[in-house]
């Protein structure tokens, strides 16, 4: 092992490597020829597996202790606009890319069938192809964009995943509701355009704040930046500041998505096959909150502490408004999504609650609700495939016949209503305790969402999986081993890193030390000096 | 002689090529003009160079022109076809990309 | 020794994990190695309190600290046990009625395919509970409070394919989690208070944090606690629950979980010492549920219902003792270990009794039962003498000493708390004697009766395997059901005396509770003479009433009040009404509200784009020439601008 740590220690460009390793794999799996279509598959498993491999060798590399930025690279691009392919990754990027690379072989392989062809069509089917090599070019993207600290390099990755993101959910439905539907294909290209579209006005709007910042700044790079605006060399108005942050923002919480901006996740999730749906909530979004506490906290502090309020009240309203439409929807996937819409809520509040217990919390969330989410939607998904219908209404009694599929989907329940022993509780406790420490207002009011959270859960159960076994259910058969070898995993981590999750937090506490001294915030001090 | 004088006779001709463009419908003819403006362009170039005693105006006519052979090579194959897939050669029939 | 104290947990958890995660192969041995887990856990108990009686009374705390589980800025939650007197004498009640309770569904569930599931998530409640009682801090507690409530709600709903228990389980849960807001709300504010939620540093400092800090962390504390105890008002799910199978009902809805609100008022004895209107607040919070519950208790002809009502009535007198403060805590928990062993007694033979009658739990349809199940009888009639408080019996002694420590409390709110207990000690009598009369004397209702009315479904599904319209043959249930019945009824004879003598119990706890001798206005011989007074007539009527009269297999009509105490005295009809239609006509109008309004604004933003556009493409009109009319016109527009800007 000397030679490779070696290699690595030779300024060996691991996160470059990392994040083009997919990319390639992009490529050689949409190269495949189109009758080699298992072939395709497991080299999309392979690729994702190996990107795990090394998203490790990162989670090994990073001394939580040592300096903000990690693992750097910096070379030249576009010298002119002072643009710099640079890469590095503090606590908070780790984390990300490892759930991220985790995740990614589990939507693999949860979406092994999801692209197959109805019938043996002609030899020139590709789509299969397609589907998985579209994966891992989001897989690429979303890496490159948690470890680009070039603004510039960020605004492209951050754009540029929307292209895959577009093809995978306009493009792949759910086979329950055949390729050839016409409704449920024309349902599905609503939902992929308007995701296109949010998201593209969201970044159109970025850019001009990214734009903005080089004009005043004058270098797209973030160290620099917030190295400037540190030591008092680069001083923006008031207003100046306070437009580009809102810039920025606007882009990262369609993005999340903060309400009243969070209208195209329901349709994007309803329509897009589970694993997808998957990589939309529990990836994709990720970033939007990431960049969040990234470039609005870093490069925006006065800004971010003076729109904290507004941002507060929205994200408030968002958990209370998602779970709420949680409980009336009759669509499973609809129902995660409004969910995730509720969760999100919590992420953005804790993020704003300038709290080292609500940005740590954050970020923990941030990751276990990646978990949680997939191991409930895959679980759907795999339901879903067996009955094909999206309606609670048409399932009942589930748990007579299959029940492994019910156990499970209980426990992804269970995890998204963050019951104690799982690991989402430990965030949403977190942010709820950081969130209270400085607001106990939005604190209390955010903890109905718990109780919130409890009911959609348990109805949705209740619902499906209790009751009289519907006719139509009757026949369904239990998890597959393939099925059990996405779900077990993912429920061992929910349940380790809800025992044990000091792996994560260690990674995570230094650079959110970092963020909360950028924003000159220090947590409110108790109010008795309690006896030891 | 003014060299001022070759760039109203550029300006001329210049002219003349845009109104050909706009009135006719002939795609050879519309065709022509396009020629006849760039030819006028080159003039003034050339002139230009004269003018200010440097070579770039002349040098920047050659490329013109080899940009106008290779448009010429393109735009002709382009009229033929058309006038043999629509058995015309007016212009205003060839709407066919409209919304 | 100390190192023991995480296998108490462990033992119970690696059952569920095991049973659970087993599959079929280990059906057949399933319920034995459940049951054998529990008891392990049980002899753990036994081993360290020999340790701990070893020991000086301030000495005998253990801990043990197991590893720091979020460690956050300030923000340090250890996973750490703390083993106190307080702590063991749950340690012993949970796993030593717990295991006869593992011992009794062997019997009980025989016939259930499910029965390895079953004794797993009854060794997870295990676990969860043992948490809850030996966390030294108060979120590893709410891990425990929250992973008893999720045993709670798998066995609620065991039977899943009974709708009618599949809803009983989500309500369970869900008013639970409105308990459960408040103990987190209380968490966060000791945390923003004192930085810290640990037992020991919290309890120490109370001295320094404001008054009206401490009340609202014990109000918040009082919520959870009438979440989890069933107190008013969150009592509702307490009555559904007996739809789980009836060991459950004994273990986690009579004997343990629901009394988890009573240890936790305890266990905060110090804050709630140091906030009066906290305490008042409890005081009427056990009050009101200790007059409800036996109302309640008296109208319902389900036999488990009757009993589910009473539960919540005797935890309405441990939650009014633990309001009293130091004079009332060791006797809200003297009265929680007495009341564990006659209610788990009390359900056990409930549950014989429907185990030997075609899981018929209508109690109009039994009757002069006594013949048919003789151990049932005497088991469940010990009971039934403990709990209203007979001379010589557990219940006698508890109860005396709380209703002793309500008129103590002092002044109007003495005399009328101290009434208020003496009433419930009536009422009690009355419904108790009631169950009692109804099911084993009497008339033999259960003959020749025409076949079971539809709309009275038998809770126990199992029922449709030997025939629900037979008429049963009621017969005595095995051993190995019999067996726990007998310990618990022997628990229910002397374990109140065994306290009591020598003031024994007062003793063991008060280096935790603390412990205050509080003197009623009265001498304590004549509240024990009027508690006595109350019950032979709380008794005397119901015998008038059930026993001297023939009981009609269909409910009379009944005075209004009976018709509301047989709805829950209408509070099931009030969540309706307000939370579940309301909270239904919110969500679908906010579901309107999203398509039409929050999503109609961008769509109109896009519509509006699009009508835009739409004017702009007629420019388009596929005419080459009209194109270079707006390129030559854009062109001299621009060469214009040009030449103006720099002309001027």
């Amino acid at each position: 092992m000397t030679t490779m740590s070696q290699v690595v220690n030779a300024g060996f460009p691991l996160l470059t490597v990392t994040a083009g390793l997919p990319a390639v794999g992009a490529i050689a799996t949409a190269a495949v020829p189109a009758a080699r279509r298992t072939a395709a598959k497991w080299l999309a498993l392979l690729v994702s597996l190996a990107t795990l491999v090394l998203a490790v060798v990162i989670l090994v590399r990073f001394e939580p202790g040592g300096d903000r930025y990690q693992l750097n690279e910096s070379h030249a691009w576009i010298a002119d606009f002072g643009v710099r392919y640079e890469l590095g990754v503090d606590g908070i990027a780790v984390a990300l890319i490892a759930l991220t690379a985790l995740l990614i072989p589990f939507v693999i392989l949860a979406g092994w069938h999801d692209a197959d062809p109805l019938e043996t069509k002609s030899s020139r089917w590709r789509p299969t192809q397609g589907f998985f090599a579209l994966i891992l070019a989001v897989e690429a993207m979303v890496i490159l964009s948690f470890e680009a600290t070039d603004v510039f390099l960020f605004y492209i990755f951050f754009e540029a995943m929307l292209i895959p993101m577009y093809f995978l959910i306009g493009g792949f439905g759910d086979r329950a509701h055949q390729h050839g539907d016409k409704a449920a294909a024309t349902q599905r290209s609503y939902a992929a355009v308007k995701f296109l579209l949010y998201n593209l006005v969201g970044g159109l709007i970025m850019l001009a704040a990214v734009i903005g910042l080089y004009v005043v700044a004058g270098t797209f790079s973030l160290s620099e930046i917030a190295d400037a605006r540190a030591s008092g060399n680069l001083d923006m108005a008031t207003g100046t500041e306070r437009w580009l942050f809102l810039g920025f923002f606007f882009a990262f919480a369609v993005k999340a998505p903060l309400w009243p901006l969070h209208t195209w996740l329901p349709n994007a999730m309803g329509e897009a096959t589970a694993p997808v749906a998957v990589l939309i909530t529990a990836v994709v979004d990720k970033v939007g909150t990431f960049a969040m506490l990234r470039f609005c906290l870093q490069l925006f502090p006065e800004a971010s502490k003076w729109a904290t309020p507004v941002i507060l009240v929205l994200a408030l309203i968002s958990i209370i408004y998602g779970a709420l439409l949680a409980v009336g929807q009759r669509d499973i996937k609809r129902l995660v999504a409004y969910a995730s819409i509720s969760h999100f809520g919590f992420i953005i509040m804790g993020i704003f609650a300038m709290t080292t217990q609500g940005q740590s919390g954050a970020t923990l969330y941030m990751v276990n609700h990646g978990i949680s989410t997939a191991a409930l939607m895959l679980v759907a998904g795999f339901l879903i495939s067996r009955r094909g219908s999206r309606l609670i209404a048409d399932y009942g009694g589930v748990q007579k016949v299959a029940p492994v599929l019910a156990g499970t989907f209980l426990i992804g329940g269970l995890a998204t209503l963050s019951l104690p022993g799982l690991a989402p509780f430990v965030s949403e406790f977190l942010v709820l305790v950081g969130t209270f420490a400085r607001y106990p207002v939005i604190g209390i009011i955010a903890t109905f969402g718990i109780v919130l959270a409890a009911l959609y859960t348990l109805v949705l159960y209740q619902r499906t999986m209790t009751g009289p076994v519907k006719a139509e259910v009757a026949e369904m058969p239990d998890l597959k081993l393939r099925e059990l070898v996405v779900v077990a995993p993912l429920i061992a981590l929910l349940i380790f890193l809800g025992v044990y999750p000091k792996p994560v937090t260690d990674i995570v506490n230094p650079a959110v030390q970092h963020t909360m001294s950028d924003v000159q915030q220090k947590d409110p001090q108790p109010d008795v000096e309690a006896a030891k | 002689m003014n060299p001022v004088n070759y760039l109203y006779l550029a300006a001329l001709l210049f002219t003349i090529g845009a109104t050909g463009v706009l009135i006719r419908r002939n795609a050879i003819v519309v065709f022509m003009c396009v020629e006849l403006m760039l030819n006028a362009c080159n003039l003034a170039f050339v002139a230009f160079s004269r003018m200010h005693g440097n070579l770039d105006g002349q040098i920047i006519a050659f490329f013109t022109m080899v940009v106008a052979a290779a448009e010429v090579v393109v735009g002709l194959a382009i009229i033929v076809s058309l006038f043999r897939t629509r058995h015309s050669a007016s212009v205003d029939d060839a709407s066919l990309m409209k919304l | 020794m100390e190192n023991l104290i995480a296998l108490l947990v462990a033992a119970p958890l690696l059952g569920a994990a095991v049973l659970l995660c087993g599959g079929r192969r280990l059906d057949a041995v399933g319920h034995w190695i459940g049951t054998v887990l529990a008891a392990v856990s049980f002899v753990i108990g036994i081993v360290l309190f020999a340790d701990m009686l070893g020991k000086g009374p301030e000495e005998r705390t253990l801990t043990q600290h197991l590893f720091t589980w979020i460690p956050v800025g300030d923000f340090q939650a250890e996973i750490g046990f703390q083993l106190d007197q307080l702590s063991m004498t749950f340690v012993l009640l949970i796993s030593g009625v717990g295991s006869l309770i593992h011992l009794y569904s062997v019997g009980y569930m025989e016939h259930d395919e499910r029965r390895r599931r079953f004794f797993g998530y009854l060794n997870l409640f295990l676990a969860a509970m043992l948490l809850l009682v030996l966390a030294d801090n108060y979120l590893l507690l709410y891990v425990g409070w929250e992973g008893v409530g999720l045993a709670s709600y798998l066995l609620i709903g065991f039977w899943q394919h009974k709708p009618s228990a599949a809803t009983a389980a989500k309500k369970a849960f869900l008013v639970n989690r409105v308990g459960d807001m408040g103990l987190s709300i209380a968490i966060m504010l000791m945390f923003t208070t004192f930085g810290t939620f640990a037992f020991g540093p919290v309890l120490a400092s109370t001295g320094d944090a404001s008054e009206g800090m401490l009340t609202a962390i014990g109000l918040m504390l009082l919520l959870a606690a009438c979440g989890k105890s069933a107190q008013v008002p969150l009592q509702s799910w307490l009555g559904d629950a007996m739809e789980g199978p009836t060991p459950v009902s004994a273990l986690i809805h009579a004997a343990t979980m629901v009394t988890a609100g009573v240890y936790l008022i305890v266990r905060s004895a110090d804050i709630f010492n140091a906030s009066p209107d906290a305490q008042l607040v409890t005081t009427v919070v056990g009050a009101v549920t200790l007059l409800f519950g036996a109302i309640v208790g008296c109208a319902k002809d389900d036999i488990k219902k009757a009993l589910a009502g009473s539960t919540m009535s005797q935890i309405g007198y441990m939650v009014l003792a633990a309001g009293l403060g130091p004079i009332g805590y060791v006797f809200a928990i003297m009265h929680l270990v007495t009341h564990g062993f006659f209610k788990a007694g009390l359900f056990l033979g409930a549950g014989s009794v429907m185990h030997g009658m075609n899981d018929e739990v209508d109690m109009r349809k039994y009757g002069g039962l006594r013949k048919y199940m003789p151990i049932t009888f005497v088991t469940f009639g010990l009971g039934y003498l403990a709990i209203i408080g007979f001379p010589g019996l557990s219940g006698f002694f508890s109860k005396d000493k709380i209703i002793e420590a309500a008129f103590a409390k002092g002044g109007t709110e003495g005399w009328i708390l101290g009434s208020v207990a003496l009433l419930g000690a009536a009422i009690t009598a009355y419904y108790m004697t009631r169950v009692m009369l109804m099911t084993f004397f009497g008339e033999e209702r259960w003959r020749n009766q025409p076949t079971a009315s539809p709309d009275e479904p038998s809770a126990e599904p199992a029922a449709e395997h030997h025939g629900a319209h037979a008429e049963p043959h009621p017969h005595e249930s095995p051993k190995v059901m019999t067996i726990p019945m007998i310990v618990l009824a022997v628990g229910s004879v002397f374990a109140g005396g065994f306290f009591s003598i020598g003031n024994r119990f007062e003793h063991w706890l008060e280096p935790v509770t603390g412990y205050k001798h509080g003197n009623p206005p009265v001498s304590a011989l004549t509240v024990t003479l009027s508690t006595m007074v109350v019950l032979v007539i709380g008794a005397g009527i119901a015998y008038a009433q059930y026993g001297r009269r023939p009981v009609p297999v269909v409910a009379p009509r009944g005075s209004l009040l009976t018709r509301a105490a047989r709805r829950d005295l209408l509070q099931d009809d009030f969540n309706h009404v307000v939370l579940v239609r309301g909270g239904e006509h919110l969500t679908r109008s906010l579901v309107y509200v999203d398509h039409t309004l929050v999503d109609g604004v961008v769509n109109g933003t896009a519509a509006s784009v699009g009508g835009l556009s739409g004017r702009l493409r007629r420019l388009q009109n596929g005419y080459a020439r009209s194109y270079a009319v707006s390129m030559f016109g854009g062109a001299a527009i621009l060469i214009a601008a040009t030449l103006l800007m720099r002309g001027v």
